[in-house]
């Protein structure tokens, strides 16, 4: 990497290879990240909207299947008229995966912050951003929010993923550290435990991110980062696969269903990311996702290209 | 499951009357109000002190809305509810002390709620969680928009609508609460996986 960084590149531009090399322009990049947060509010991905319509023609009683219906709805006509899907417009959290060979421009971050600074007039998103203590409101940018992530991986591109998420379901965020010998009966327990204390309060059907390992707060990292995976998409180690499906039938099986009243749906999938942990720990921690489970991804290519996630 | 269509203000006569699983469409004019709005109704109950909207009758509405101002006036752009539970401390002393008719939001409330909804023949429904489109779909005129110290969210939003629905009756006067029986519906189906896998479930049948 080191040969790639010449003298010459570390002002400004983000791509060191000579051949490629594109610089970045801060306005440009500004523009492109409002476009994408604009996307994951408006429009729902792929996989959700056909878990939702599965669950409609699975449902066969009526409160339920007349919630699902207006999801539904409600999510077509924010596709049709690029207006928010849900009035919680969320916490919006930014993660990062930055190739190896990419190096960052200064201004990054604070473009980020522009970014939702300026689409929240634009949009309008509401404010939903306020002083812990004394709750005054600032918009949606504050300290520390929106929420940047990085991560370090291979290649020469950067993945940028957005995932503005409402309270009500952050607000059933649960962690729990179980005793080494709880084992996976003990992780089963918790996560089941917990869907059915939330009952209807997360907007069910949610997607529930879980995340196993490492300590206290890296495990409530990995269950968030949990909600970034496709629901068609299980985890690689084909044991934590099959807790992923037996959690998910499971969860079902509780009759909380669409919106807590009762049904057949109340999980579109549970997702479950890992880390080693301490021999004397085993973290596990919940974040729930709403049915209206929004994110957008794109990738900045070394020619500058910005790619978003296709959506139909 | 009966389907009513209502006027707001309500007469406690009217809301009385309704069943849990009856779906309700509400046309007249009703009031956001949520967790900032809430204890500081809680507050000026205690005091006595004047508040800027009469209550009386007007179905309370959980949600804080996406709102556009363009001159003096505000369009509603999408205004789902949002979780109830969050004023179960407040909301049965605010439907005793401003006697507001029905109470809207999403997730279902607690005991003390639903003892003052027998006492005040009142009944609590759920709109479609995150359909913020359809529900700002039905409403047509901010009537006004109180105590903005508290925020956009937060503020109180007068705001007639028409046939503001499907509202789910899932609490009612009669004492009957949904949220309680799918909970102890769901903690049973619970207990049962929960016992199973205790006795015969071991790591690697997973």
């Amino acid at each position: 990497m080191n040969s790639k960084i010449g003298g010459t590149y570390l002002n400004n531009p983000i791509y060191m290879d000579e051949a490629v090399y594109t610089p970045m322009l801060e306005e440009d990049f500004v523009s492109k990240v409002k476009e994408l947060v604009r996307l994951s509010e408006t429009c729902l991905p792929e996989d959700i909207l056909e878990a939702l319509m599965e669950a409609y023609k699975n449902e066969d009683s009526d409160l339920p299947k007349m919630q699902l219906q207006a999801m539904l709805e409600n999510a077509k006509i924010a596709r049709e008229k690029s207006l928010p899907i849900c009035q919680d417009t969320g916490l919006i959290t930014f993660y990062v995966s930055v190739g190896e060979e990419v190096q960052l421009p200064r201004w990054f971050v604070s473009s980020l912050k522009r970014a939702v600074f300026e689409i929240s007039e634009e949009m309008p998103l509401r404010p939903n951003v306020v002083k812990a203590i004394d709750r005054l409101n600032v918009g949606n940018v504050g300290r520390c929010v929106p929420i940047v992530l990085f991560e370090q991986v291979p290649g020469e591109s950067i993945e940028l993923t957005v995932l503005p998420k409402g309270a009500g379901s952050e607000n059933m965020s649960y962690l729990a550290m179980l005793k080494p010998s709880e084992g996976l009966e003990g992780i089963r327990k918790v996560v089941l435990s917990h869907i059915q204390s939330c009952g209807g309060q997360p907007c069910p059907p949610t997607v529930v991110g879980v995340g196993i390992g490492g300590c206290a707060d890296l495990a409530m990292k990995l269950a968030k980062k949990a909600l970034l995976r496709d629901l068609g998409e299980a985890n690689s180690d084909p044991q934590i696969a099959r807790l992923e499906e037996r959690l998910k039938e499971e969860a079902n099986a509780l009759g909380i269903g669409a919106m807590g009243l009762g049904g057949r749906t109340t999980v579109l999938g549970v997702k479950i990311e890992v880390c080693d942990t301490h021999v004397a720990c085993l973290p596990v921690a919940i974040n729930v996702n709403c049915w209206a489970a929004r994110k957008a991804k794109l990738v900045i290519t070394p020619k500058g290209e910005f790619i978003y996630e296709r959506r139909k | 499951m009966t389907e009513k269509h209502i006027q707001s203000p309500i007469s406690p006569d009217v809301s009385r009357k309704l069943r849990v699983g009856d779906i309700v469409y509400i046309s007249g004019s009703i009031i956001f109000c949520r967790d900032k709005a809430h204890k500081r109704l809680h507050e000026f109950a205690l005091q006595d002190k004047p508040v800027p909207v009469d209550f009386k009758g007007l179905p309370i509405y959980h949600a804080g809305p996406v709102a556009k101002r363009s001159g003096d006036s505000w369009e509603i752009i999408a205004a789902g509810p949002t979780t109830s539970s969050r004023m179960e401390e407040y909301e049965a002393d605010v439907l005793r002390y401003y006697e507001p008719s029905i109470i809207i939001g999403k997730g279902g409330m607690g005991k003390r709620t639903l003892s003052a909804l027998i006492d005040t023949g009142g009944a609590y429904a759920v709109f479609p969680g995150g359909a913020a489109l359809l529900a700002a779909g039905h409403m047509r005129r901010v009537l006004g928009v109180y105590w903005m110290d508290l925020g956009i969210p937060d503020a109180l939003w007068h705001v007639s609508v028409d046939e503001l629905g499907p509202c789910i009756v899932t609490m009612d006067s009669a004492g009957e609460s949904l949220h309680e029986r799918i909970n102890s519906e769901s903690l049973a189906q619970l207990k049962q996986l929960l016992s199973l896998a205790s006795n015969c479930e071991r790591v690697d049948r997973l």
